[in-house]
C-alpha cells in the first residue's frame, strides 16, 4: 500500500519536473526561465530524496542539500545579472 | 507510519504539480513565481516530513534541508521579482495598481 | 551595522553566528569525534570572524522569555498561513477561468530592526497570494495576485498586521 503511495507521488513530481522544464522552453522572457529554473531545482531536490527513499540510502540527502545551496546561489546570481548585467 | 508518511509525501507531491501547473497557467512572471515558489516551498516540506516519518534516523539532516529551503526559498523568489521588476517585464494586462513603478519614477 | 556599533554588540553577534554555524555543523557531520569537532570550532570561528556584521537568525534578537514565546507563536501562526496560502493558490490555479487581479501596492511596516524587516518580508512572501518585490526602509512593495480595490487602505493593513505584532516582540 505504502509502496504504491510513494509510486504515485514520484510519478506527479516527475510531472511537475515536465511542466516546469515546458514554462522554461516557453519563456517568453529571461525572468520567466529563472522562475522555471527555480523551480525546477527545487522540484529535482525533492526528486533526489525519492531515490533516497527507493535506495534506502541517507548519503543521497547531501546532495539533495548541497544541490539546494547551489541553486540558490545561482538563482540569485542570475537575479542580480538581469538587474544589471555584468 | 509508514502509511502516513507516504500519503504526507503523496500531498507534497500533489503541491509540486499544482505549483508547476501554476508556473505554466499564470499571464505574467510575477503570478509565476508566485505559484510556483508558494507551492514547491510547501510540497517539498511535506515530502521532507513525509520522508522523516518513514526514515526516522534521517530526520536531523531533513531537518536541515527544510530549515534551509524555508529561509532561502521566499528569498530567491523576492530577488527574482525585484530583478524582472527593474529589467521591465511585462505585466499581465489585469494589474490594476503599480506603486513601485510609480515611486521609481518619480526618483529618477 | 557600522564601526559605530557598541563593543558589547560585536562580541554578541560572533557570538551568536559562531553558535548557529557549530550547530549546523554538528548536524552536518552527524558525529561528536573530537577530530571533527576541532575542525568545526576551527571553521566556525574563521568564518564568524569575517562575517559577523552580516545577519543570521538570531542577529538583534531580544532574549527575553516573552520573545522567546511569541517566536513560538510566530512559527505556529505562520505555518498554518502556508497551508491556507496553498490552499487558496490551489483553488486559483485549478479553476478555469483563473480569477485573479493582481497589483503592486506599498505598505508601511512598524518594525526597526533589519532582521525583523527580513523576517517581514519573507513571511508575506509565503502567505496568501502575497509576495514581497521591494523594500526601500520602511516601506514594503508588494505584489498581490488578487487584491480587493474596494477597501485599498484596509486590504493593504492586513497584509503587515497578521506578523507583525509577534516580530516586534521578537526583533523590535
Amino acid at each position: 500500500m505504502a509502496e504504491i503511495l510513494i509510486y504515485l507521488a514520484a510519478t506527479l513530481t516527475a510531472l511537475a519536473l515536465l511542466m516546469a522544464l515546458a514554462r522554461f522552453i516557453m519563456g517568453p522572457s529571461p525572468a520567466d526561465r529563472v522562475v522555471a529554473f527555480d523551480v525546477m531545482t527545487i522540484v529535482a531536490i525533492t526528486g533526489i530524496i525519492f531515490a533516497a527513499l527507493a535506495e534506502g540510502r541517507g548519503i543521497y540527502l547531501d546532495v539533495a542539500l548541497v544541490y539546494g545551496l547551489l541553486s540558490f546561489l545561482g538563482v540569485i546570481v542570475i537575479a542580480r545579472f538581469l538587474e544589471k548585467g555584468f | 507510519m509508514d502509511i502516513i508518511g507516504a500519503i504526507l509525501l503523496l500531498g507534497g507531491a500533489s503541491f509540486l504539480f499544482l505549483g508547476s501547473l501554476g508556473l505554466i497557467r499564470m499571464p505574467d512572471v510575477y503570478n509565476r513565481i508566485q505559484a510556483g515558489t508558494k507551492a514547491t516551498t510547501l510540497g517539498t516540506l511535506l515530502v521532507l516530513l513525509g520522508t522523516a516519518l518513514i526514515q526516522p534516523q534521517w530526520s536531523l539532516k531533513l531537518l536541515l534541508i527544510g530549515v534551509f529551503l524555508l529561509f532561502t526559498n521566499p528569498l530567491s523568489s523576492q530577488v527574482l521579482a525585484n530583478a524582472a521588476h527593474r529589467s521591465k517585464v511585462r505585466k499581465s494586462e489585469l494589474t490594476s495598481i503599480d506603486d513601485l513603478e510609480a515611486d521609481r519614477e518619480q526618483q529618477s | 551595522m557600522n564601526s559605530t556599533t557598541p563593543e558589547i554588540h560585536r562580541k554578541r553577534d560572533f557570538i551568536i553566528l559562531f553558535a548557529t554555524l557549530f550547530l549546523f555543523w554538528l548536524l552536518l557531520s552527524n558525529s561528536l569525534a573530537v577530530d571533527v569537532l576541532i575542525i568545526g570550532v576551527v571553521v566556525s570561528a574563521f568564518i564568524s570572524l569575517v562575517f559577523y556584521q552580516g545577519l543570521t537568525f538570531f542577529t538583534e534578537f531580544r532574549l527575553s522569555p516573552q520573545a522567546v514565546v511569541a517566536g513560538f507563536k510566530f512559527y505556529g501562526h505562520f505555518f498554518k498561513e502556508l497551508l491556507r496560502s496553498n490552499l487558496s493558490m490551489a483553488a486559483i490555479v485549478l479553476s478555469p477561468p483563473l480569477p485573479i487581479s493582481p497589483a503592486i501596492v506599498k505598505v508601511r511596516t512598524r518594525l526597526k530592526s533589519r532582521m525583523g524587516r527580513l523576517m517581514l518580508a519573507n513571511s508575506i512572501t509565503l502567505t496568501p497570494g502575497t509576495m514581497t518585490v521591494a523594500m526601500e526602509g520602511e516601506w514594503l512593495y508588494i505584489h498581490c495576485v488578487r487584491l480587493d480595490d474596494s477597501d485599498l487602505e484596509a486590504a493593504t493593513r492586513e497584509i503587515v498586521s497578521e506578523f507583525e505584532p509577534y516580530l516586534e516582540v521578537m526583533y523590535g
